[in-house]
């Protein structure tokens, strides 16, 4: 069995993130870049589906600029057998990223896409939902428990009212989250490996999608700043603050 | 940020100022590119972050102890261990084909110290394993080598080195360990180690102790030291520990600070016979000892840098949280009142432990870099420069951040107030953690009496004339940045420096070396001074380059790096001048102080 690991280069999770002045977007210049805390998830999880002798090969997948491939690196050192870098410099919005991934796909045939649930950087949570729509392939999202036996996979998805088991058929797309696994360190030995792995470049022209953008950003800005609480004497004074004063009842 | 080190801090060094990624032009490290550098970096980032911080508290609140002639400690620390051993640092700088990853010693110096700065006792375990390895590597016989050093390079046996005594610290000469041939090439171990780090415990399969002793016909002093390997079990045919070699645990000493790593005083030969092996020839053990003394002086200076940075981050933090007290020019108490920070002598104190923690952190940094032009630059001209730069050197980078960090570590309780006072805060036990290092590892004063009364006068001066160039070529880059004055003022103290240098020789000449020796340590504060000023100076020219086109937060970085230097030059550097003067001068007050009078 073949996994698809796609994997993003985004703002590391430790540093704190700055607007830019002119409000255009994040500050990156000179910031630590790392992959996807949920990516890397993902990427544990094919690893292990190795290890276990139910997958056959791992891929990585990264779309981004010529710095991406220290992303695949790591996913390559955490135990990926080979990566895909589409090059591009600039925004991809998340269905231009399921396009070329269904491209791949289609390229690749892999029984199995894992994907992080979501990106740190803009939270989307869409491209594995869109890829799962474009190829017409059952989703297990946000899952936080995966058992594959034979042709069937059954995954516990993390919902808003607990936890919901589902099953699926293979080929599937996966989705992951937080508490499916602890991603392992890629070990020195593994880091100097990975370099020694091949890493195929693309582009989206040869993948055939226009990344031209569909979206706009109007602007990007701080949340605003939390305003300090007050005391009430009474719950007279509660309801008049909440009805008249926040507008909410 | 992290709260071991500032990563941007140690990729501003490493790349900006140091260059390191040019080392892959080097045959030795061809095989690595800068991805493998970060993700290194990355990776040691996250062990010290992940498994190492979090229990530095607990083995301190918790510390190991004997319970029937066993040691227990906490299980925190052989996990971490553990997770050091699997991904790969006991072996991070080592050879390939010993098992090793071949990384250069600035790519090791760097992981080390998030290591450090995360938790140096649990660390210590590791670098004393590293520090018997390499000894072995330079002169072990293969033999050796495959028996206990590529065990150690595996992380399976742990190292010691084993020195003191006792009655014997920094005097090495007196030692009374005796070593008695057996008739088959092996010798008979009898004696007491005190001050022994790591020297007990159960967190590998065996431990390998280097220990110095006298052998029958040792000629008198320090020709007359031989080295040894003692491990605490003898090795069976197929190299594993085996019946014991009675080494005996005599008793863990109580230390103020450093308390996850055990310290022992250790008896050999007494319960039954010790056995143990000669490494490279008779009487010659200082000498080997020496050999790795000088990267182990820089370890021990890095360390005392990463807790004193671990100290400035703590209680920038802080102060940037902690709200108390109006502006003078506002004193509203109606407005609410401000963070900390906004107070200036609040910013003084952050600031002068900034210049003192990223000042050290450059200067070990530059060390290790140095450590790795000694080793692999294509000239020998090079190489032999990198060597007496490093001469030079390692006194003040083992001993300048012990003693400026650790000012730096009594900043960051003082920037908390009472609650830095407590042990609810880190910032009090990286004080203790940290007020080893000017004592360990050759004193401080030793540290003096080597770069004044050795360093800066031997080869007729040529290791403080290279320094000297280097000195000068970091002023004349200043100059070209537009940091015209700031080069000045460390010019001249570089000339204030020298002219100490230069009364000392006369005295040494004229009035002997107790005369010419008596000032030393301040001298070494002065030369400290003057050299870190010249690495601030190198900072910031970088910082202004970059400054024209740096984004916004970029911009804080490097705004940052020109204001410490600034705060060097205007604030420390004065102090240098003061401490070099009492050398210039041959003063005398300490020299006729009786000790009757004391």
């Amino acid at each position: 069995m073949k996994v698809l690991v796609p994997v993003k280069r985004v703002i590391d999770y430790n540093v704190k993130v700055r607007v830019k002045a002119d409000q255009s977007g994040v500050d990156l210049a000179n910031v630590k870049m790392s992959m996807n805390p949920f990516d890397e998830i993902a990427v544990e999880e094919a690893v292990r589906l190795k290890e276990a002798g139910t997958a056959t090969e791992v891929i990585a997948i990264s779309m981004g600029p010529e710095q991406s491939q220290e992303t695949l690196r790591t996913a390559l050192a955490m135990g990926a057998d080979r990566a895909i870098h589409v090059v591009h410099d600039g925004e991809l919005e998340p269905l231009m990223v399921a396009k070329m991934l269904a491209k791949i796909v289609s390229e690749e045939t892999p029984d199995l896409v894992v994907l992080g649930k979501q990106a740190i950087d803009d939270d989307a949570n869409q491209t594995g939902q869109l890829l799962a729509g474009l190829l017409g392939w059952g989703q297990g999202t946000f899952i936080s428990k995966l058992k594959i036996e034979g042709g069937a996979i059954s995954v516990t998805r993390e919902v808003d009212g607990g936890l919901e088991k589902v099953g699926l058929k293979l080929p599937a797309i996966l989705t992951v989250d937080l508490r499916l696994n602890e991603p392992r360190y890629a070990s020195l030995p593994n880091i100097m490996k990975a370099r020694k792995k091949e890493i195929a470049k693309k582009t989206p022209a040869d993948l055939g999608v226009d990344t031209t953008p569909r979206l706009k950003t109007l602007k990007v800005a701080e949340p605003p700043k939390r305003q300090g609480g007050k005391k009430v004497g009474s719950i007279a004074e509660l309801v008049d603050k909440l009805h008249n004063e926040a507008g909410v009842i | 940020m992290g709260t071991v080190c500032s990563r941007r801090d140690i990729d501003f060094l490493l790349h900006e100022v140091l260059d390191v990624t040019s080392l892959v032009g080097r045959e030795r490290y061809a095989m690595h590119d800068r991805v493998a550098f970060d993700a290194a970096i990355d990776l040691a980032f996250r062990l010290a972050e992940e498994r190492l911080q979090p229990h530095a508290s607990l083995a301190d609140a918790d510390e190991p102890h004997v319970v029937d002639g066993r040691v227990v400690q906490i299980a925190e620390t052989g996990a971490a261990l553990e997770a050091l051993r699997e991904a790969g640092f006991f072996a991070a700088t080592v050879d390939e084909e010993q098992g090793g990853m071949q990384l250069p010693f600035v790519i090791g110096q760097a992981c080390a110290a998030f290591f450090k700065g995360a938790n140096v006792s649990t660390t210590g375990y590791l670098l004393l394993t590293r520090a018997a390895a390499n000894l072995l590597e330079a002169h072990g016989t293969p033999d050796q080598k495959q028996r206990y050093m590529l065990a150690m390079n595996a992380g399976r046996f742990f190292g010691t080195m084993c020195l003191s005594e006792p009655d014997v610290g920094s005097s090495l000469a007196d030692i009374r360990t005796r070593a008695m041939p057996r008739g088959d090439g092996t010798y008979a171990i009898r004696g007491n180690k005190m001050w022994i780090s790591g020297g007990e415990h159960e967190l590998s399969e065996t431990i390998v102790h280097l220990v110095l002793a006298k052998l029958p016909d040792a000629p008198p002093g320090a020709r007359g030291i031989s080295l040894f390997i003692v491990p605490r079990h003898r090795l069976d045919g197929d190299g594993n520990p085996g019946e014991d070699n009675n080494v005996v645990l005599a008793g863990l000493n109580h230390k103020m600070g450093y308390r996850g790593i055990t310290n022992c005083l250790l008896n050999f030969g007494e319960s039954g016979e010790t056995i143990g092996e000669l490494v490279g020839e008779p009487h010659r053990g200082l000498a080997y000892m020496f050999h790795m003394m000088n990267e182990a002086r820089i370890g021990v200076g890095l360390g005392a840098t990463m807790l004193g940075y671990g100290g400035y981050l703590a209680s920038l933090a802080y102060a940037r949280e902690r709200r108390q007290g109006r502006p003078l020019d506002g004193r509203d108490p109606h407005a609410p009142p401000i963070a900390i920070v906004e107070h200036p002598d609040v910013r003084r104190m952050l600031l002068q432990q900034k210049a003192y923690v990223e000042g050290g952190l450059a200067l070990g940094l530059w060390c290790g870099l140095l450590v790795d032009e000694q080793k692999t630059a294509p000239e020998a001209s090079a190489r032999d420069h990198a060597r007496r730069l490093l001469d030079i050197l390692t006194p003040i980078a083992k001993a300048w951040p012990s003693e400026f960090c650790l000012e730096a570590n009594k900043l960051a309780i003082q920037v908390l107030g009472g609650a830095g006072y407590t042990r609810d805060f880190r910032v009090e036990r990286l004080y203790r953690d940290n007020r080893l290092n000017p004592i360990h590892e050759g004193t401080n004063g030793i540290q003096a009496l080597d770069l004044l009364g050795r360093k800066a006068v031997m080869e007729e001066g040529a290791c403080f004339d290279a320094l000297g160039a280097e000195i000068t070529a970091m002023t004349g880059q200043a100059r070209d940045a537009g940091l015209d004055k700031e080069a000045q003022a460390v010019e001249c103290a570089w000339d204030a420096t020298s002219a100490a240098r230069e009364a000392t020789v006369q005295r040494m000449a004229q009035q002997g070396l107790a005369a010419a020796l008596a000032n030393a340590t301040t001298f070494l504060h002065g030369f400290g001074h003057v050299v870190v000023t010249a690495l601030w100076l190198r900072q910031a020219v970088v910082a202004s380059r970059a400054l024209p086109s740096a984004s916004d937060g970029d911009a804080d970085f490097y705004h940052g790096k020109v204001q410490a230097m600034r705060y060097m030059v205007r604030h420390e550097l004065h102090l240098a001048r003061a401490w070099l003067q009492a050398t210039l001068t041959g003063d005398a007050t300490v020299l006729e102080t009786a000790a009757e009078w004391l």
